[in-house]
C-alpha cells in the first residue's frame, strides 16, 4: 500500500507527462497544418510534371535508344531500397510501420535471390532497421539540421541515388515512405523510381494535343528524368512530413488522454486511502475514549 | 488587353505565379521565344535566364534556373527547378546559382571524363549562368 505522500507524488508526476503531452500535441497540431500548406503547394508542380513525363515516356519508352533511368538496365538483380523516415520518434507507429514494409520488402527480394542495398533517410528508420539489416546498408542522408525540408534538400537525396546508379551500384531503385491520408492514418507506401514508372494520364484531352519538342523529345526526357527522381522524393519528402506530424498529433493525443484517465484513478486512490486514515484515528480515538 | 492566356510559374516547392498575361519570354534551351495566345502546342527545356511576362499591371521578371515549359494554346505553365523573382534576386541568391554551377562542372569534369558530352553541358549550363548575371546587372563571382 503506497504512503499517501507517495500518491501525491505520483499524481504530480503524471500532471506534468500529461502537460507535455499535451504542448507536443499541440506544437505538432501547427506543425501539421504548415506540412500540409507545403504538400500542397508542392502538388501543382508534381502533377504537370508527371503529366508531361507520361506523354514523353509513352512516345520515346519503346525504343531502343529511350535512357536507362526509363528503360533500366535489362537486369533486376540488385535492389536498392531506399527508406525515409523520421529524425524524431514519440509519433507512434509512423517509423516502426515504414521501416516494417521496408523489411518485408527486403526479405522479400532477399527470398527470391536479388541482392539488397538500403539508403536510409532519416535517423529513426536506420536504428530501426540497423540490427537486423545493417550490413545491407550502404548510406545515410541525415536530415537531424534541416528545419524544413526544401526542394534542395530532395536534389541532394536524388543525386547521391543517381550517383551510384550512373556507377552501376543497382538495377531497381524503390522509395518507402507514409503516405499522408488524414490524422489518425498514414500508409506505408513502396514507390518505384528507378526504373522510372509514370502514371498515365486520365483525362483524353490531354493526350490528343501533339506537342513539338524542342530540342527533341529524347534530350528532353534526358534531362527531366533525374529532376524526375528529385522531384518524387521531394514528394515524397512532403508526405512523410505530414504524416509524421499527424501520427504525433494521434499519439501525443492518446497519451494525453491516457494520462488523464491514470490521474483520476489515482485520485479516488489517494482520496479513499486519505478516508482510511481518517477513519482509523476516529476508531482510535472512540476506542480510547470507551476504555476510559 | 484583348488577347490574354492563362500563365502559370510553379516551382517545385511552391507555386510563383498564376495570371492573365499578353505574352511570356521564355529562355528556351535553343533559344528564347515569347509565347501568345494560340502559340502552337511546345514543350521546351530552359536555359537558366530570365523570364519575361508581360502582364495586366506591366512587366514582370523571373530569373530561372532549368526546367520546362509547356506551351498549349490556351496557356503557358513553366515548370522552373528554381525560379525567383527579379526584384528579390540578390548577389547572394545569384553566386549561390553560379556556384552550384560552377561544382557541377568541376564534378563532370571529374566523373564523366570519357563522356565530353556531359561535361559540355555543365560548361554550357555555367556559362548561361554567367550570362545570366550581365542581363540582371550583377557580377558573377570569382573564382
Amino acid at each position: 500500500m503506497p504512503s499517501l505522500k507517495d500518491l501525491k507524488n505520483r499524481i504530480e508526476s503524471v500532471k506534468s507527462t500529461r502537460k507535455i503531452t499535451k504542448a507536443m500535441q499541440m506544437v505538432a497540431a501547427a506543425k501539421l497544418r504548415r506540412a500540409q500548406d507545403a504538400a500542397e503547394a508542392a502538388r501543382p508542380y508534381a502533377e504537370r510534371f508527371n503529366a508531361v513525363m507520361a506523354g514523353l515516356a509513352a512516345s520515346v519508352g519503346e525504343s531502343d535508344s529511350a535512357p536507362r533511368l526509363l528503360s533500366g538496365t535489362g537486369k533486376d538483380d540488385v535492389h536498392l531500397l531506399v527508406v525515409l523516415t523520421a529524425e524524431r520518434g514519440l509519433c507512434g507507429g509512423f517509423n516502426a510501420n515504414i521501416a516494417k514494409l521496408a523489411k518485408q520488402h527486403a526479405d522479400k527480394l532477399k527470398a527470391e535471390g536479388k541482392t539488397v542495398k538500403i539508403l536510409t533517410v532519416g535517423k529513426k528508420g536506420r536504428d530501426n532497421m540497423k540490427r537486423d539489416y545493417g550490413d545491407l546498408f550502404v548510406g545515410h542522408v541525415d536530415l537531424t539540421e534541416v528545419k524544413r525540408v526544401g526542394y534542395s534538400n530532395a536534389q541532394d537525396i536524388a543525386r547521391d541515388i543517381l550517383g551510384r546508379f550512373d556507377d552501376g551500384e543497382f538495377d531497381v531503385a524503390t522509395i518507402f515512405y507514409a503516405e499522408f491520408v488524414n490524422v489518425v492514418s498514414q500508409i506505408p507506401t513502396a514507390q518505384q523510381i528507378i526504373p522510372a514508372s509514370f502514371e498515365e494520364r486520365d483525362d483524353a484531352e490531354g493526350a490528343s494535343t501533339l506537342y513539338d519538342y524542342e530540342p527533341d523529345e529524347e534530350a528532353i526526357l534526358a534531362d527531366l528524368l533525374p529532376r524526375g527522381v528529385a522531384t518524387q522524393i521531394f514528394a515524397a519528402l512532403l508526405e512523410n512530413g505530414a504524416s509524421e506530424q499527424g501520427a504525433r498529433m494521434s499519439a501525443m493525443d492518446n497519451a494525453t488522454r491516457n494520462a488523464g484517465e491514470m490521474i483520476d484513478k489515482l485520485t479516488i486512490e489517494y482520496n479513499r486511502s486519505r478516508q482510511a486514515v481518517i477513519t482509523n484515528e476516529l476508531i482510535e480515538i472512540i476506542s480510547g475514549a470507551e476504555a476510559l | 488587353m484583348a488577347d490574354t492566356m492563362q500563365f502559370d510559374l510553379v516551382s517545385p516547392e511552391r507555386s510563383l505565379a498564376s495570371l492573365q498575361v499578353a505574352s511570356v519570354q521564355i529562355p528556351g534551351a535553343d533559344g528564347d521565344l515569347t509565347a501568345m495566345k494560340d502559340h502552337a502546342p511546345l514543350i521546351t527545356t530552359l536555359r537558366p535566364g530570365v523570364l519575361t511576362v508581360q502582364g495586366p499591371e506591366g512587366e514582370a521578371k523571373y530569373v530561372v534556373t532549368g526546367g520546362f515549359a509547356e506551351i498549349s494554346g490556351e496557356g503557358t505553365t513553366v515548370l522552373a527547378e528554381r525560379a525567383v523573382p527579379a526584384t528579390d534576386m540578390t548577389e547572394e541568391v545569384y553566386h549561390d546559382m553560379v556556384r552550384s554551377a560552377h561544382e557541377a562542372h568541376a564534378k563532370a569534369r571529374e566523373t564523366f571524363q570519357n563522356e565530353p558530352g556531359l561535361v559540355d553541358d555543365a560548361a554550357k549550363l555555367l556559362a548561361d549562368m554567367v550570362a545570366m548575371g550581365g542581363h540582371i546587372g550583377l557580377n558573377p563571382p570569382n573564382f
